[in-house]
């Protein structure tokens, strides 16, 4: 019995090697990956530094992040990522133990533990209207003892309780057609008043009990001018908003229930007044700024509601909320860009000529402009009040000042990375000086002796962490050179702030960071966003003495009819070679395979109108361009029309100014879907840089089949427009999805199928001849993914030895696909249990090694599933041969195994994409998931066939061969003697 | 609008005309004629065909003739397709011999929903292919209209068979159409298999029940390798005993032989 419970788990040990080949060793972590965490850019900050012990920040971020950082460091004490539809409102603590946020807008209050974010209540705010959500914390209101938290959301105000989140009173003003614009509660008053507009000419009031609920009071008053945009409190009873002009200024007070305004030309405080006034949302009390182009002037209201004009600021960047830090002290931070740094101001409110604090300070020109400053104070050891300051800059990082210096500082842009690419490092230059190597020698024997203790089971335990901390931080894997296995390389990354980083992929340092200038705020350029990264040039052969660089694609606004702006920036440096705003739009850019002799690829850019942009714009690039003319095709698709399209170049633009590489473009073909039954929802290409190393597959029985590998597939899925929507929205009867193999070229449907009962979201991966795709039966109530493999019959022929030996065979002609496609199509669906984020599949340099998917799984992690597993040819009862050929036997579900986990233990927080790159070493590849978090790490799908593992002990193998030798010697030695005395005997 | 309400009923009516399930495929020529009984549930229809040379407007090319059945669920499908092109008119021909030359695309569209006459709103399916791909003896063309109900998804045209590249200059004998057509529609995706307890149950089992047998060598050769390399030592050795008791006897006369010496090895 025993023998046979032995021979099982032998046998399990084996399946478990057999099965995962990814699995690690727990101290494998961290030696080939690296994880980073981030918040995303902050939103709003709360200070908690009250008491003594842990000083920290609590932010909530526009990735909808709650975080707890370290004042000291900046480090993340705890982190809580809402929902991708759960934007946070508004953020404080209460209690000085609870933070509250509202989110969902206005209907979701929760509060969170202060020390370690467990979230301790959470309640659901109804209401019916969508409305602004406010979150207001009263200092000193009670109901019961209890202190509670004003919400208003959703068209209704609630008091909540801020020990267990009960609602104490409701008060709807969803049937009032009111537009609430404030609470305000007075301090030590019983009374809140909820302001707002009805349309947007009447100011309404009503005076609430803050007890109760009840109303005590409704007043409203015409405003014949119109408002436009917010009101701002300056006082508890006085109000500042704009006219719908926004040239005048107005002043509501609302004291006693009588309301009465008052009008200021904003051309009275500042002369030659042009150009459109704003009021900045920063809480003053009694000041209130108003920024009018790029001055910013600050205006004080007196108890009788004259408004006069403190001081004005040209180029001011931000100003924070007041902050009172005695005795009826207020002040807060005004921040500016002075010579490169930024000046920190530090106002009191009521005494404007002593400022509190000014320091200049360096942040670094990569930063760009201050978009928030939020002050909290300290008390310093000679008791006098000293201030710090956090700042969120235009790259969405988080710097902490004091004292005239950062403190920290958190590059939040990493956590919007909106496309990757990736950069060879250069060739390590020959001539290393010899102090270098003697103590890389030293070093290098050191180290491999210690491993050979480890090896021998000799280390002690300091030696064991040593060994370990080696391993993790190796110089080797983060030089600043090409490797011989590319393991190392640049990860090229766009962020949402149109910041540039280059990662290093051994430890994920920022090696340089890059604020393009083309895509910053400017005057031509109102919202610029970051589209694409592409590989722009990668230099290899011949012009080996050129830096890669990369093009990066943006556009002037949110629409696709914007025009477009293009950077080109070199990978080693970081600096921008050169950038150019374009007159014309970009829907599409398409790489060409083809390059100039200084190894720039060609670009093509579609725009809105189809005409074809030809990038770089040289006679060299027109050369080659001409010679491919006819033979480049692209399709555009319609997903709200339903359409898909084929385009082919027909000849130069036909308009005013002659351009010479803007081309004409002719549908060739198009595919409609009809509107009431199919949508798009989904579709797929393969990746441009994809190698496949085989078209003939060897099946069992030795038999071969042929891949249909073209690159101009197009995997389309569609769903019934009703059921496009969430999950349990639709019945299975009115729910289909179909799924479509389209040729690009052509326009030629290679394959169509319907999952009937089925719907999206639809996740799909292209690769080689194949798709896999994830989306949700409805009938089986269940997550499924399905694999269609597509192969060429028109070769099949070829199976015969014969015909390739005499040649008549037709592998070597040339295919065109205007040829009728003579296609077989093999497909299968199982089940998946996981809801899907993202799904990726491994890549390696020459295509050999077998495929891994990678799926980005609602738990935020990365799961490697075989694509072994998803074969069509998998049946119930594979035969011997097919088995040999490593054909599982079929199963209903696909496995989850708990080692495949890319990530192990981690988490990328709201994880969404993942990137492989190839490394030089065929066995292995880098795959990289990004979503709030980073996370890099090298897989092997079929192992290291090709290299030893990098603990490997050369030391132990030198050692052996050197014993080896000095064995042989000394037996042959000995040997020689025998002989020697055996010929004397 | 369903072919989908069910799965039954979309293989009853599907089989009606004998051919598979779900791809319903009618090959016919345009001169064949065919007879049917009417019944009040069908209704003729047509549509046309429109094809472009080059740049060119699209111009009428032929007619598309089908009935259009309504089936008890009320999804409606065509049914008996029949095509009639028109040849081509002189000014056409020249065409599209310029199309030849230029290696250019011939185009055609059909609308894309088959009741509905096109009209400003309504979109075109459209389908091209290099004109040289058509011509042989007559000009060959090859049609496959993807349908969803009365609504045609795409039209794929071409040459029946293969389009070689480099493509030659070639004229047609006769400037005749052949037209082929294929109707094809949606078909079913494979379900995830779905096994019973019992299924289950004995696959578990299967995964119990040893391995086949294996042949008595693929079991053991780890074994018998050394096993033979140690047996032909061994006979090494013993062939050369006797050579070394020989050498011995040279020196120890008063050894007893025990085999032949060949010869006598002298150092």
């Amino acid at each position: 019995m025993a023998m046979a419970i032995r021979v099982f788990l032998l046998s399990l040990l084996f399946l478990s090697f057999a099965d995962h080949s990814f699995s690690l060793y727990e101290d494998q972590a961290g030696l080939m990956d690296w994880h980073q965490q981030y918040i995303g850019k902050v939103k709003h900050a709360v200070f908690h530094t009250q008491k003594t012990g842990k000083k920290r920040v609590v932010v909530s971020t526009e990735e909808n992040v709650l975080a707890s950082l370290d004042l000291r460091h900046g480090q993340i004490f705890w982190r809580r990522v809402l929902g991708a539809n759960d934007a946070i409102d508004g953020v404080d603590i209460v209690l000085g133990k609870y933070v509250i946020t509202l989110s969902s807008e206005g209907s979701i209050l929760r509060a969170w533990s202060l020390p370690d974010g467990q979230m301790v209540w959470e309640s659901f705010l109804q209401g019916s209207k969508p409305s602004k959500s406010l979150l207001s914390v009263p200092i000193n209101l009670t109901v019961d003892k209890d202190n509670v938290i004003l919400v208003f959301g959703k068209g209704c105000l609630h008091a909540v309780s801020s020990i267990d989140g009960v609602v104490l009173w409701k008060k709807d003003f969803s049937a009032e057609s009111i537009e609430v614009q404030q609470i305000i509660q007075p301090l030590g008053n019983d009374k809140i008043y909820v302001v707002g507009f009805v349309g947007s000419s009447q100011f309404d009031v009503y005076q609430i009990n803050a007890k109760n609920g009840e109303l005590i009071k409704h007043a409203s008053a015409a405003f014949p001018d119109g408002f436009l945009g917010e009101v701002l409190s300056v006082s508890s009873d006085m109000l500042v908003s704009l006219d719908s002009t926004k040239s005048i200024l107005v002043t509501i007070n609302f004291q006693n229930g009588e309301i009465s305004f008052k009008k200021t030309h904003i051309s009275d405080f500042v002369e030659d007044h042009s150009g459109i006034a704003d009021i900045l949302p920063s809480k003053l009390s009694g000041v209130f700024a108003v920024k009018i182009n790029t001055l910013l002037v600050f205006i004080r209201v007196t108890a009788e509601g004259v408004l006069e004009v403190v001081d004005k600021i040209n180029n001011a960047a931000a100003v924070s909320d007041a902050l009172s830090f005695s005795e009826g002290q207020q002040a807060f931070a005004l921040v500016e860009h002075v010579d490169g740094k930024v000046l920190l101001t530090l106002k009191c409110s009521h005494d404007w000529n002593n400022d509190l604090l000014k320091e200049s300070v360096e942040v670094g020109h990569q930063r760009g402009l201050v978009h928030k400053v939020f002050i909290n104070n300290y008390i310093r050891t000679d008791r006098s009040y000293g201030f710090r300051a956090l700042i969120v800059m235009e790259d969405h990082s988080l710097l902490l000042l004091q004292q005239g210096a950062t403190v920290w500082s958190r590059e939040e842009g990493l956590a919007s990375i909106v496309d990757v690419t990736v950069s060879e490092l250069p060739v390590e230059k020959a001539g290393v000086s010899v102090a270098k190597v003697e103590q890389n020698l030293f070093e290098w024997l050191k180290g491999h002796i210690l491993k050979l203790k480890g090896t021998l089971m000799l280390a002690s335990s300091e030696d064991i962490a040593a060994i370990q901390g080696m391993r993790l931080k190796s110089s080797e894997k983060s030089k600043m050179t090409r490797d011989h296995n590319g393991f190392r390389k640049l990860l090229i990354v766009l962020t949402r702030a149109g910041k540039l980083y280059a990662l290093h992929t051994g430890d994920g340092r920022v090696v340089w960071s890059l604020l393009l200038p083309s895509l910053r705020k400017s005057g031509s350029c109102e919202h610029p966003n970051g589209l694409r990264i592409y590989q722009w040039q990668v230099p290899h052969h011949h012009a080996m003495d050129e830096n890669p660089s990369v093009l990066v694609v943006g556009r002037c606004g949110p629409n696709s009819d914007a025009s477009a702006v293009l950077s080109f920036v070199d990978t080693y440096t970081g600096k921008e070679l050169n950038s150019l705003g374009l007159v014309h739009s970009v829907a599409q850019i398409i790489p060409l395979p083809f390059t100039d002799s200084t190894e720039q690829r060609l670009h093509l850019l579609v725009d809105t109108d189809k005409h074809a942009h030809l990038y770089p714009r040289t006679s060299e690039a027109i050369n080659i361009f001409q010679r491919e003319f006819s033979n480049i095709y692209w399709y555009s698709v319609e997903a709200d029309n339903g359409i898909i399209r084929g385009h082919v170049l027909n000849r130069n633009c036909i308009g005013e100014v002659v351009d010479e590489f803007c081309f004409d473009s002719r549908e060739l073909w198009s595919i409609v879907f009809p509107s009431e039954s199919e949508k798009i929802i989904a579709t797929v290409t393969r990746k441009l840089n994809e190698v496949v190393h085989t078209q003939a597959k060897v099946v069992a029985d030795q038999d071969v089949t042929y891949k249909y590998i073209s690159k101009n597939l197009l995997f389309v899925a569609t769903a019934t427009p009703k059921a496009s929507g969430e999950i349990g929205t639709a019945t299975p009867e009115e729910a289909s999805l179909v799924v479509y193999l389209i040729d690009t070229v052509t326009g030629r449907i290679l394959h169509r199928m319907a999952h009937y009962g089925s719907q999206g979201p639809v996740h799909a991966v292209f690769s080689e001849n194949w798709v896999v795709y994830h989306y949700f039966n409805l009938r089986a109530h269940r997550y499924e993914m399905s694999v269609i493999e597509i192969y060429d019959q028109s070769r099949a022929d070829n199976r015969d030895v014969w015909k390739l030996v005499f040649g008549k065979h037709n592998l070597t002609s040339p295919i065109s696909l205007f040829s009728r496609p003579e296609v077989i199509v093999k497909s299968q669906s199982y089940y998946f249990t996981h809801s899907v984020k993202t799904i990726a599949v491994t890549s390696t340099a020459k295509g050999i090694t077998s495929k891994q998917l990678l799926i980005g799984t609602i738990g935020d992690q990365v799961l490697a599933l075989d694509k072994r597993y998803l074969d069509p040819r998998r049946s119930v009862n594979p035969t011997q041969a097919e088995r040999e050929e490593g054909i599982i036997p079929l199963t209903d579900s696909l496995p989850i195994i708990p080692q495949s986990y890319v990530t192990h233990a981690l988490k990328v927080e709201n994880l969404r994409g993942i990137v492989t790159v190839p490394a030089k070493l065929e066995s292995t590849t880098l795959a990289f998931a990004y979503g709030v978090d980073l996370f890099l790490t090298r897989m092997a799908p079929s192992r290291t066939y090709d290299s030893l593992t990098e603990d490997f002990s050369y030391a132990l193998l030198l050692i052996t061969i050197v014993a080896l030798i000095a064995a042989i010697f000394v037996t042959w030695v000995l040997s020689e003697r025998k002989e020697l005395q055996d010929k004397w005997r | 609008m369903g072919v989908t309400t069910k799965e039954k009923d979309l293989r009853l009516g599907f089989s009606v005309l004998g051919f598979p399930a779900y791809s319903l495929a009618l090959q016919l020529c345009f001169q064949t004629e065919f007879r049917y009984s009417e019944s009040d549930q069908d209704s003729k229809i047509q549509f046309s065909l429109e094809h472009a040379f080059g740049d060119s407007d699209f111009s009428p090319a032929g007619i598309f003739n089908a009935r259009l059945k309504t089936w008890n669920h009320g999804a409606q499908t065509l049914t008996k397709l029949r095509f009639s092109r028109n040849d081509f008119t002189e000014v056409e021909k020249e065409k599209f011999q310029n199309l030849l030359k230029g290696d250019d695309f011939y185009r055609i569209r059909l609308p894309s929903n088959v009741l509905i006459s096109p009209g400003p709103g309504r979109e075109y399916v459209i389908s091209s292919v290099k004109a040289r791909c058509l011509p042989r003896e007559s000009l060959d063309e090859h049609f496959v209209i993807h349908m969803e109900g009365v609504n045609i998804l795409a039209v794929n045209y071409g040459a029946p068979g293969a389009c070689p590249h480099p493509r030659q200059l070639k004229l047609p004998a006769k400037w005749s159409f052949k037209s082929h057509t294929v109707l094809k529609n949606s078909e079913q995706a494979p379900r995830a298999p779905v096994f019973s307890e019992e299924i289950l149950g004995e696959t578990a089992e299967g995964e119990v029940v040893p391995p086949p047998e294996r042949s008595f060598w693929a079991k053991y050769w780890m074994y018998l390798i050394p096993l033979g390399l140690i047996v032909m030592n061994a006979i090494t050795q013993a062939m050369n005993m006797p050579e070394e008791q020989g050498g011995g006897q040279a020196q120890q006369p008063g050894a007893v032989q025990r085999g032949p010496t060949p010869a006598v090895r002298r150092r």
